[in-house]
């Protein structure tokens, strides 16, 4: 087996040194009922020929974003991703080096994870972030829980254009702590009234702009409102591209900032691996209640600028049952994809990159909502919008599938089918959009409707 | 204190005592090039990716945009290559050396899996795509689930889990589900062997219990006449790790797994030492109800500097129908997602809800199935058994000189105590120090709790005899030169590291969590 060094010259001797027979011996401590008799049922070995035909034949059955005009987003969004930063992340020291509890030998991910922290912060316009976390959901889920931690009440009130999976992982996770998630349900191209449902036992209003359906909105009334109750805001973003040209959610008055990161440097994936987001105010009883991992500069021996993994008192492996969180990984290798692309962007590239995804929108929108029945229900958006069609949007986009061109997303694929949201299709357009995407779009849309 | 233009420290604050310190003008050692961090070159109006310019058209932003600088520089692309470069090699890896790592798998990572999970038709999809244009990867995804199934003897696996505490969630949550199902609301104990990784009794609080620890006994396993003693009708379930954590099979197992039922509770099993048996015991076989199986440590995903993980979550058929959403189905022809709670009860469960946003980390999944169709059955037998073979190898070559936790064979990791090193004045952080100078990444220190100064050592199956024994001849070497009294080696190491041994009590005590201009930052220019 080709990544196995042992021979079986080697087997033997190692097992005279142990003292032993045979690797039976090893194993002694295995209940007789437990052992295997035989092997799996399950292939043998294969070559790495034969695992590469396998895999290519799977692949080959999808149809990838670059093979057709793609306005998929709902909280994944394809972007063009420098090569350099696939190229860093597969360096052995990167990709197979483990969490860097050793400092002295773990600066460079410690050093990366400090400028992604510095970066985070900067875009959020909140001045503490943590070193990342699975991905934007779970952050959402986090902070609710840390919001109830500070606040020491025990509920949240959810905007119903919160993206629903985040709503669902919030809810999720709040549960079995007995948080209570309150939330009106999804109001296309509107804020729905979130001021109205805070009371004295609210812990924190959690409000995504852009939203699911991609309408941008001011946090500036809902802080207030919030912060006279001593509840705080949590404001989420699915599309981390949109803060290079909207304002950041910490100048309007969050508390709590997190998103997703999946923009710049990860890719699609499938779902994953993202990267999530997650920063807060510079308050001491905000950074001990926060979960995940820090990463802080310090001095070494030689009084040299170093960086550790500090605060780790709130953590799990100190804190057992105590802890802020159960959470051990981070996202480490997409943080460092996600701040090199960061780093290669700077914030030139990266106002730049916005506004050429915010114009593409614009003008695809203004195309699509000219076509007789269908109707643009977000008034204002970054990068994606959401129209109302004349009929079901999820057989539209089959029926544009099938055309070639896929279209975006039907809210009934979000919220399920039969919510009141089945004539709405979302819509994402970003910088790899080419005119002749648009024009296929357009086309196709007129044929079917 | 006085610094060069790259803005580190030229001098040094205080002279160290190791003599082998050799000031440079420039901060460099070498190789090993100071490299400052990106906001210190202050190129704010630079970039390296080259972009179309905008056409300045109207825009939809209702007023709400940005202001003000963003404080971000940007570095060209040689800049950036070198800065990630230069970077990097202040990291150790596995590619470089041994890690071993008690409990945290540091094994190969092979590349084939890093290209077939770059394969445009799993990396350029999109998670909301219509189910009919990504039939390949729900195709993946079933076979994968398939392969953990027959691996484990269960009838059922959740994927979503991004990672391994991420899917001991996912199973307390189908525990929990489970009780409240049965309508029973005082089942809220959960018993954690003291042995237990910090993540199992943090879990279990996250999902409404409250945790109840149990001793070990003098073997290193679960204390079994402590455990009955904590049976009751409050008990929800017992969170147990096997292996253990002290590197050991629990013997017990098929006893307490049927005392745990007959109480009324469920069993979870931290699969974090699966790698051990894989092959060789099916874990549904001893009677478990839900095990989270860490792909990055079984299955070699990369851990990636700390991520991404992946834990899946196998459930025994009383704990199946509470699995969380979304998860795929066959109806042999093609593939289909259940996305939504309604679908999956109108097909017969009743899930605990949604963990994640999508449908988990897709990337490590494409490069778990390399490794495991690379090994198949008959290898991932194999991998089990020389990995235990290694461990037991190191604790048989180390045990004149260096102190075994407990007697006997170990499954794939060794533990040590610090019994060697009494009064010696080198603690196991000294010793684990010294190890650096040596080329070797340190073990695990200071776990499992029930040791006192624990070194946990997990060499992997990777590891070949030659690098073992080189391995043994550097812990042999260290640990008579702590005895002959030669304790500065141990007390002033690292000396031959990217860093000297960092202040972490500074760190924690003054919090500098970012860069910020020198003006605003009194705490970093101290």
């Amino acid at each position: 087996m080709r990544y196995l060094p042992l021979t079986p010259d080697d087997r033997k001797a190692m097992l005279d040194t142990v003292g032993v027979s045979s690797i039976e011996d090893l194993f002694a401590d295995v209940p007789e009922a437990a052992r295997l008799d035989g092997p799996v049922n399950l292939p043998r070995r294969a070559t790495e020929l034969e695992v590469e035909r396998a895999f290519t034949r799977m692949a080959k059955k999808n149809l990838s974003a670059g093979e057709a005009p793609f306005f998929v987003g709902a909280g994944a969004y394809k972007h063009h991703v420098p090569a350099t930063v696939d190229h860093l992340i597969q360096r052995s020291e990167f990709l197979t080096s483990y969490t860097p509890y050793q400092p002295e030998i773990s600066q460079g991910t410690l050093q990366t994870l400090f400028e992604f922290q510095t970066q985070v912060a900067a875009l959020t316009g909140l001045p503490v972030a943590n070193a990342s976390m699975y991905d934007g959901s779970t952050s959402c889920a986090e902070a609710v829980l840390m919001a109830c931690r500070i606040t020491k009440r025990s509920k949240a009130v959810l905007s119903g254009n919160l993206h629903p999976h985040y709503a669902a992982a919030t809810h999720t996770l709040a549960k079995y702590m007995d948080i209570e998630t309150v939330s009106q349900g999804a109001k296309p191209g509107a804020l729905d009234d979130l001021i109205g449902s805070i009371d004295d036992d609210t812990a924190c209003v959690v409000v995504q702009t852009p939203d699911v359906f991609g309408q941008l909105h001011d946090l500036e009334a809902i802080s207030k409102a919030a912060h006279e109750k001593g509840a705080l805001v949590i404001a989420v973003f699915t599309e981390v591209v949109s803060l290079g040209l909207v304002k950041s959610p910490g100048e309007m008055g969050a508390d709590i900032v997190v998103g997703e990161g999946q923009s710049l440097g990860v890719g699609l994936q499938f779902g994953g691996p993202y990267v999530g987001l997650f920063a807060c105010r510079d308050d001491r009883n905000f950074i001990r209640n926060m979960p995940g991992r820090l990463a802080g500069e310090t001095v070494d021996a030689d009084g040299r600028r170093g960086f550790v993994l500090t605060l780790s008192t709130r953590e799990q492996h100190i804190r057992r049952d105590k802890a802020t969180s159960n959470i051990c990984t981070n996202s480490g290798l997409m943080a460092l994809a996600w701040t090199i692309h960061m780093t290669l962007l700077g914030q030139a590239g990266l106002s730049k990159l916005a506004r050429l995804n915010h114009e593409a929108a614009c003008e695809l929108a203004d195309r699509l909502s000219a076509i007789g029945g269908v109707e643009l229900v977000t008034g204002s958006f970054f990068n994606e919008f959401t129209l109302r069609l004349p009929t079901g949007a999820a057989k539209v986009v089959d029926q544009l599938a099938a055309k070639g061109v896929l279209a975006g997303v039907p809210a009934s694929r979000l919220y399920g089918e039969g919510k009141g949201v089945d004539d709405l299709l979302i819509v994402a357009a970003t910088e790899t959009n080419t005119p002749a995407d648009f024009d296929a779009f357009e086309t196709a849309l007129k044929e079917i409707l | 204190m006085a610094m060069n233009s790259q803005g580190r420290p030229s001098k040094p604050l205080h002279t160290f005592d190791a003599g082998a310190y050799t000031d440079t003008f420039s901060g460099s050692r070498g190789l090993d090039q100071a490299e400052p961090l990106i906001f210190e070159r202050g190129r704010f109006d630079n970039t390296g990716v080259d972009l179309p310019e905008p056409k300045g058209t109207k825009t939809r932003l209702d007023g709400l945009e940005r202001s003000g600088e963003l404080g971000l520089p940007g570095l060209s692309e040689p800049e950036a290559m070198r800065h990630y470069v230069r970077l990097s090699r202040k990291n150790y890896a596995i590619d470089l050396g041994l890690y071993p790592l008690g409990s945290c798998t540091m094994k190969h990572n092979p590349r084939l899996n890093e290209k077939l999970a770059r394969l445009p038709g799993f990396i350029d999809i999109h998670p909301l795509q219509p189910h009919s244009t990504v039939q390949g990867a729900y195709e993946l995804i079933g076979e994968l689930a398939h392969w953990l199934m027959t691996l484990t003897n269960t009838p059922a696996v959740a994927m979503s889990p991004k990672a391994g505490a991420h899917g001991e969630l996912c199973g307390m949550m189908a525990i929990r589900a489970a009780l409240d199902a049965r309508g029973e609301k005082n089942r809220r104990r959960v018993l954690v062997p003291e042995s237990a990784h910090g993540t199992n009794p943090a879990t279990a609080v996250q999902c409404g219990f409250t945790v109840d620890e149990i001793p070990a006994d003098e073997g290193g396993r679960v204390d079994m006449e402590a455990f009955k003693a904590k049976l009751g009708d409050d008990v929800a379930g017992i969170m147990l790790t096997n292996p253990n954590t002290c590197g050991l099979f629990e013997r017990d197992i098929r006893e307490i797994a049927d005392l745990i039922h007959e109480a009324g509770g469920y069993f979870y099993c931290d699969g974090a030492n699966f790698n051990a048996i894989v092959g060789r015991v099916r874990p549904g076989d001893l009677g478990i109800d839900a095990m989270h199986i860490n792909l990055h440590k079984t299955f070699s995903t990369p851990h990636g500097g700390g991520g991404p993980g992946s834990g899946p979550t196998v459930f025994s058929e009383a704990l199946a129908p509470y699995a969380p959403v979304p998860y795929v189905k066959t109806d042999g022809e093609g593939w289909t997602m259940v996305e939504h709670e309604d679908e999956a009860r109108a097909d017969g469960g009743d899930p605990f809800g949604r963990m994640v946003a999508f449908h988990g980390n897709m990337g490590m999944f494409t490069r778990a199935l390399s490794y495991m169709m690379s090994h198949g059955s008959d290898g991932l037998k194999q991998a089990a058994e020389d990995a235990v073979l290694n461990a037991n190898y190191i604790l048989a070559r180390l045990k004149q000189v260096m102190t075994p936790a407990f007697e006997g064979t170990c499954m794939h990791e060794a533990l040590f105590d610090d019994r060697f090193l009494k009064d010696t004045g080198v603690s196991t952080l000294d010793f684990a120090k010294a190890m650096i100078d040596e080329g070797y990444h340190p073990m695990t220190m200071y776990f499992p709790l029930v040791v006192h100064g624990a070194m946990l050592i997990e060499p992997t199956e990777t590891e070949s005899k030659a690098g073992l024994d080189r391995f043994c001849d550097t812990l042999e070497a260290l640990a008579e030169a702590a005895k002959a009294g030669e304790t500065e080696r141990f007390t002033n190491a690292p000396v031959h590291a990217p860093a000297k041994r960092l202040d972490e009590t500074k760190a924690a005590r003054s919090p500098v969590l970012r860069w910020t201009p020198a003006e605003d930052t009194p705490q970093a220019a101290e």
